[in-house]
């Protein structure tokens, strides 16, 4: 019974690692783009949300209101801005100003914030649970971060494969030159999409905040879960990468059940057994 | 001529060091197919690139109903009426058929043409349209490529050596289906290294030669020997 | 332009590889390096901290140089081999009772053994991927390191007394002795990239960087030389970071595989001075070390100007301070060029 309480465990959390890696997974299907600034774009959507709450005296779950539009906007600008002039054949440029970006953010967090840590507080939902089986509880937290995830990927799945704007997305990443003829400005095409992943990273970095504590130097941690999650679910496919994520939480729940030292370490272990035996991932999706 | 509906006015392009157009001039009125022939790297891909606007030139280097809009990027040239089937196809494979349309009409200019248009002049479409656009065969892909280009209502039709890689009997049926085009509204400039079709389709000739206008004339007009003369030069 | 070895071109060929500048440049860099061994007798004991300081980032950033600008391996992970270098040192002398002069060397041999399981993981990445793979890479041994009571944990540990009198007797000849090494691992880390450079070795790199596929297609083992450089990168790195732990008398799992201290620093000083040329990393370490000196105070404003400089100098002048001045100049301080020099009497084209 302690094993499926330490699976479940895992599995929710894994929903929250699916939605680091969806905004990751999303930006480089478009446009071969990995943003490194990523996990800690994550942490400051926590911080938006941490001064909107204060400033607005509301539940951080309504704050996902206010911080992902606004983390979207912020998306648009730096791509549009920023980051469209990174984008070519060479890897390091786009690689080094995210880089730049990622150390930028955490050092203006730092002077904004101060080191200290911080925790949204949602209430008592924070600690209400319900019993599953005999043994077995499900905090309502966790379960409702499982479902925001199924709910993020799952809307993203609709919006690439049955709207318009998702068929832009497609086709400016299989050829953006072409998509050009089609009248589609890239520019703008590529900030959509960051607009879009910066909007998931918003409703995952306020489910994050109040889960954990929050400071300014946890962004590259939840980058690299974001990025374990998508190499070990294969890259191409949004469920794939949900799977990933899944596969990572549970890792890590049994490597703490184990051993507390040892959560992040059993994350990383799984990954890479994954990248040793079947380095294209779980499921990668199978190009016609 | 009544007012054409694209004047290109002494076209310069380059590649970095290399020139590959001279001084082009050319023009089409509304309603008229004219082919631009040549030899390979004569120019005629960098014309048309230059038309859409993939290429930018001197704003008055390509005016379009009265417009000029030579510095304009593609996208934008697009939104004014002008469609390029580019050369090799170039679906989108991540896309289905009928999404390769619909992309199409992104920008969803008014007009005549529609999927159930396309699907009218190109049934085998209509057919595999839920299909992956890889799973054509290279005929079906050169429909599909110029069903996507009608989409967007185009005034003018710019074709990239559509008949590249066909058999003779696709390529018939491909200029058959020319007239509809016509028809409904658009001009077509046909891009072909094939001079037998292409005077069959066009009224009107340019030919290129390294990138200058060699000859131009009515295709009927036109002798066998003056158009060998100018594709090879003398 | 290619080195047509015997195909066409009957009379023997020399190839050049000094200029002008690079004469210059070379008489330079020996007067300083005389200057520098002979630093001791004047200088000061925090300003030989500070030499030995400089010499360490040179040496790091010119290894990431190797590997980024040269072989197109982008790491963000090499405080990997920097802790490992500092955590074999401690193991060694603590653990097994080595010498700890001795154990420098062991360290390096240790990161470049470590290095041949790590590449044949992370080689399965590609561009990004590999450099995020890295850094988890890193983060494994960190977390590793503080899983190892025996060495202090997570809150780390200090170099016992007896090891440290064990260097030299007194204070100040181990200060001496660890300015030297320093300054002999620069020049032996810096002359080995310019042999590789020069040799057939460093023309395969050229064009493995210029164009991969063209240079597999030439019959280069691609993959066989990146490995190369990647545990040659290794090696140095190990041997450095077990002289920078050695000086600073106390390693901490944190200090050991900072992502900030070993490979932001690092990054920053090689893109700044000047990707894919040696002279990039000793132009960008002064002008950081400058920065560092005039900027001290700001705290993390200062890094976060730093991010800023370095994401400037990639979009406007991506090829660094050096890539500027000796792109518009053609200055070189080393020689590294190739030219052909045919004897006068071939008729060649």
């Amino acid at each position: 019974m302690q094993w499926l309480n330490v699976i479940i465990q895992g599995v929710l959390v894994g929903g929250l690692y699916a939605m680091f890696a969806a905004g990751l997974a999303l930006i480089f299907g478009v446009m071969r783009l990995v943003n490194i600034a990523h996990g800690d774009l994550i942490v400051l959507a926590a911080y938006l949300a941490l001064v909107a709450t204060d400033a607005l005296g509301i539940n951080p779950l309504t704050a996902i209101l206010i911080v992902a539009p606004v983390m979207g906007a912020i998306g648009y600008g730096l791509q549009r801005g920023l980051l469209n002039r990174t984008l070519g054949d060479d890897v390091l440029p786009p690689l080094l100003v995210t880089f730049g970006l990622s150390i930028i953010i955490q050092n203006a967090l730092l002077e904004l914030f101060t080191a200290d840590s911080r925790r949204l507080a949602a209430g008592a939902i924070e600690v209400e649970s319900f019993p599953l089986v005999e043994g077995v509880s499900i905090g309502v937290l966790p379960l409702l971060q499982f479902v925001a995830a199924v709910a993020v990927i799952g809307a993203l799945q609709v919006l690439f494969y049955r709207t318009a704007l998702g068929r832009a997305f497609r086709a400016t990443s299989d050829d953006p030159a072409v998509a050009q003829l089609m009248g589609l400005d890239n520019r703008h095409v590529f900030a959509l999409a960051m607009a879009l992943s910066l909007a998931v990273v918003a409703v995952a970095g306020v489910l994050l905040a109040i889960r954990t504590n929050f400071d300014p130097a946890i962004g590259p941690a939840r980058l690299i879960f974001g990025f374990e999650a998508v190499i070990i679910g294969g890259l191409g496919s949004l469920w794939g990468t949900f799977a990933g994520g899944i596969i990572l939480g549970v890792a890590q729940a049994i490597g703490a059940h184990i051993n507390p030292g040892w959560q992040v370490l059993a994350g990383h272990l799984a990954f890479l057994i994954i990248l040793a035996l079947r380095p294209e991932g779980l499921f990668p999706k199978v190009q016609g | 001529m009544p007012e054409p509906l694209l004047e290109v006015r002494a076209l310069d392009a380059h590649y970095q060091d290399f020139q590959a157009l001279f001084g082009v001039s050319l023009e089409i009125a509304a309603g008229e197919v004219i082919a631009v022939i040549g030899a390979n790297g004569a120019g005629k891909s960098t014309l048309l690139k230059s038309i859409a606007g993939v290429m930018r030139s001197r704003p008055d280097a390509i005016v379009f109903a009265g417009r000029p809009i030579g510095d304009w990027p593609a996208h934008a040239v697009v939104a004014q009426g002008i469609a390029l089937v580019p050369e090799g196809r170039r679906l989108f494979p991540s896309l289905s058929v009928e999404e390769n349309l619909l992309i199409g009409a992104q920008l969803r200019r008014p007009g005549p043409w529609n999927l159930k248009r396309v699907y009218d002049l190109f049934p085998i479409l209509g057919e595999r349209r839920r299909m992956p656009s890889t799973a054509l065969s290279g005929g079906q892909q050169q429909m599909a490529a110029i069903g996507r280009a009608l989409m967007s209502n185009p005034k003018l039709l710019l074709c990239d050596e559509i008949s590249l890689g066909l058999a003779p009997i696709v390529i018939r049926d491909l200029c058959a289906r020319l007239p509809s085009i016509v028809a409904e509204g658009s001009s077509v400039i046909v891009v072909e290294q094939d001079i037998v079709q292409a005077l069959k389709a066009a009224k009107r000739v340019y030919c290129l030669q390294e990138g200058r206008v060699a000859l131009t004339g009515l295709s009927t007009q036109l002798t066998r020997e003056a158009v060998s003369a100018a594709y090879f030069g003398a | 332009m290619s080195v047509a070895a015997g195909a066409g071109l009957r009379a023997p060929f020399e190839v050049e590889h000094a200029s002008r500048s690079s004469r210059i440049g070379s008489v330079a860099l020996a007067i300083a390096f005389v200057a520098l061994v002979a630093a001791p007798s004047f200088a000061g004991r925090d300003d030989l901290r500070l030499l030995s300081e400089i010499f360490s980032y040179i040496v790091l950033a010119s290894l990431w140089n190797l590997l980024a600008g040269y072989a197109g391996l982008v790491s963000v992970g090499q405080q990997a081999y920097v802790g490992i270098g500092g955590y074999v040192l401690f193991a060694a002398t603590i653990l097994a009772g080595i010498h700890p002069l001795a154990a420098v060397p062991l360290a390096g041999i240790a990161g470049a053994l470590l290095a041949l399981p790590v590449a044949g993981l992370m080689f399965r990445l590609r561009g990004h991927y590999f450099a995020i793979g890295t850094w988890v890479v890193a983060e494994v041994f960190r977390l590793l390191a503080s899983q190892l009571s025996a060495l202090g944990g997570g809150s780390g540990i200090s170099l016992p007394a007896g090891t440290v009198i064990a260097m030299a007797a007194t204070r100040q000849w181990r200060e001496f002795l660890i300015y030297w090494l320093s300054l002999a691992l620069l020049l032996a880390v810096l002359g080995a990239i310019v042999l590789l450079l020069r040799s057939r070795y460093g023309l395969a790199l050229t064009a493995i960087r210029d164009n991969e596929i063209a240079a597999r297609s030439h019959g280069i083992d691609v993959w066989r030389v990146k490995l190369a450089i990647y545990v040659a990168a290794a090696l140095g790195t190990s041997m450095m970071g077990a002289l920078i732990f050695l000086q600073k008398l106390r390693i901490s799992p944190d200090t050991a595989f900072s992502v900030n201290d070993w490979t932001a620093f690092v990054i920053f000083i090689t893109v700044i001075g000047g990707i894919g040329r040696i002279e990039g990393p000793i132009i960008g370490t002064l002008v950081f070390f400058i920065l560092r000196k005039t900027l001290a105070d700001l705290g993390s404003l200062y890094l976060l100007m730093l991010g800023a400089v370095a994401i400037a100098v990639m979009l406007f002048a991506p090829k660094g301070i050096w890539g500027f001045v000796a792109g518009r100049f053609g200055w070189h301080l080393l020689p590294l060029e190739r030219r052909l020099r045919l004897p006068a009497d071939t008729s060649t084209k």
